[in-house]
């Protein structure tokens, strides 16, 4: 088995070897010239006001978490899916359950406001 | 193909093949939407353009290529080519003919769902490592943007999944012998383009580097090639999406006539060009609009589309 994911380092390799060739040949052939104006983060010209690694709010993290939520409920679709010629008709309802309590909990994040982007 | 030898040479041929089209596909798309938008686009470079793009790579490779000194300059140097690696990876599971292909992964589709989520690092860390505020606001879009259209991309590939009962891209396709997934499985389709355009972040869904609000997004900071290789990998994006979306719908090097590798050819360059005529119509979103769209239209229809294919696989048995 583990021998079939022997090409697929091969490919890592190369693909690994032109990605860094890229950033390297770039690095040789690209000359420089800096400026103090340059040095500076680019803002439209205006002098930059503080640095960017300031904390600020981002409705990120609900999408996160619905993010784990459903991927998770695909790693549990994927083989449903596989075998799903085997599975009927009980692994059908079984799965129809399951994605009707998983629309439940996409109902109730929806109905809290967790989908609106303020 | 099992010699090792004839192996390598194919996988070399492959990615370069790949690394090629992204490269010709910058001058096509500007030629296509210069056609489409009634103006010229590159015309002087050679006959109709066609040398922009050596004009171009010897501009790039040249240009000055500036590492910020407030930048983490690690993560700036590596988060272009992550996006150049994964891409090329992702092609090493795409059945180009029956004998042409580098691997046939029994799990093939669920390696490129894997490879790319990984690419949405490269687009993340290269706003975080540039320091620079319009370059952490695109990476954040692009990041929330992922999470939200990677769940269904991964939901329509159910229904595909579910009639050819395997990973295998190779044995997809050797289902589709009767009939074209994009019949059976037309929402499963529109939901997977629509994916794949956000999966490859260009209009409508360009947020992260949306122009007129946030400079260049997430590589406002970036100059020479490390900026042309966020243009490679989308484009190799580009090449990938329309590859699989000929895979599994489309009957991938399906065909009468022809040999198997110009089908999958040309339905490639088909979706390809389908693509740049989407950016060439279409505006661009608004980020709630992009994710309100993700969720609450998409989700469900996709987990629809899941419940409605077994259905009826149930009630043909």
């Amino acid at each position: 088995m583990i021998e079939s994911y022997v090409p697929i380092l091969v490919t890592f390799l190369v693909a690994t070897f032109i990605g860094s060739a890229i950033i390297v040949l770039s690095t040789v052939l690209a000359k420089r010239n800096p400026t103090p104006i340059k040095l500076m983060p680019y803002e439209c010209g205006m002098d930059p006001i503080g640095g960017a690694r300031q904390r600020f709010s981002v409705r990120f993290f609900i999408i996160g978490m619905l993010f784990i939520v459903f991927d998770i409920e695909l790693i549990f679709l994927f083989p449903w899916a596989k075998i799903f010629n085997q599975l009927i008709p009980f692994g059908f309802i079984e799965m129809l359950l399951f994605v009707l309590v998983l629309l439940v909990g996409l109902v109730y994040v929806w109905k809290k406001g967790a989908l609106e982007w303020e | 193909m099992n010699e090792p030898e004839q192996s390598i040479i194919l996988l070399y041929l492959i990615l370069v093949g790949v690394l090629l089209t992204a490269a010709g596909l910058i001058w096509l798309e500007r030629r296509l939407l210069g056609l489409w938008q009634d103006r010229y686009g590159p015309n002087r470079a050679g006959r109709f353009g066609s040398l922009q793009v050596a004009a171009d790579m010897i501009k790039i490779f040249t240009k000055e290529d500036w590492i910020p000194p407030f930048a983490d300059k690690p993560v700036f140097v590596i988060a272009p080519a992550i996006i150049v690696i994964t891409t090329l990876l992702s092609f090493a599971v795409i059945p180009f003919a029956p004998e042409i292909e580098i691997v046939n992964l029994n799990i093939g589709l669920l390696f490129f769902l894997a490879m790319s989520s990984l690419s949405v690092y490269s687009v993340a860390l290269a706003g975080w490592a540039s320091n620079n505020k319009y370059s952490l606001l695109g990476g954040l879009r692009a990041a929330a943007q992922m999470l939200g259209y990677e769940v269904f991309m991964g939901l329509s590939l159910a229904g595909v999944i579910m009639l050819a009962g395997s990973f295998n891209l190779r044995e997809i396709v050797e289902a589709q012998r009767n009939v074209w997934f994009f019949i059976p499985q037309f929402p499963g389709f529109v939901i997977f383009v629509i994916a794949g355009l956000a999966e490859t972040r260009r209009i409508p869904f360009d947020l992260p580097e949306a122009e007129n609000e946030l400079i260049a997004g997430f590589h406002t900071e970036y100059s020479g090639m490390k900026f042309g290789m966020f243009f490679v990998g989308e484009y190799m994006g580009v090449t990938l999406i329309s590859a699989l979306i000929a895979t599994l719908f489309f009957g991938g090097w399906m065909g009468p006539l022809l040999p198997p590798l110009c089908w999958m050819i040309i339905k490639t360059f088909i979706f390809i060009c389908g693509f740049i005529l989407v950016r060439a119509s279409l505006p661009r979103l608004r980020y709630d609009q992009l994710l309100s769209f993700g969720w609450k239209l998409m989700l469900p229809l996709a987990l629809l589309n899941v419940v409605v294919t077994g259905a009826i696989i149930l009630a043909a048995s």
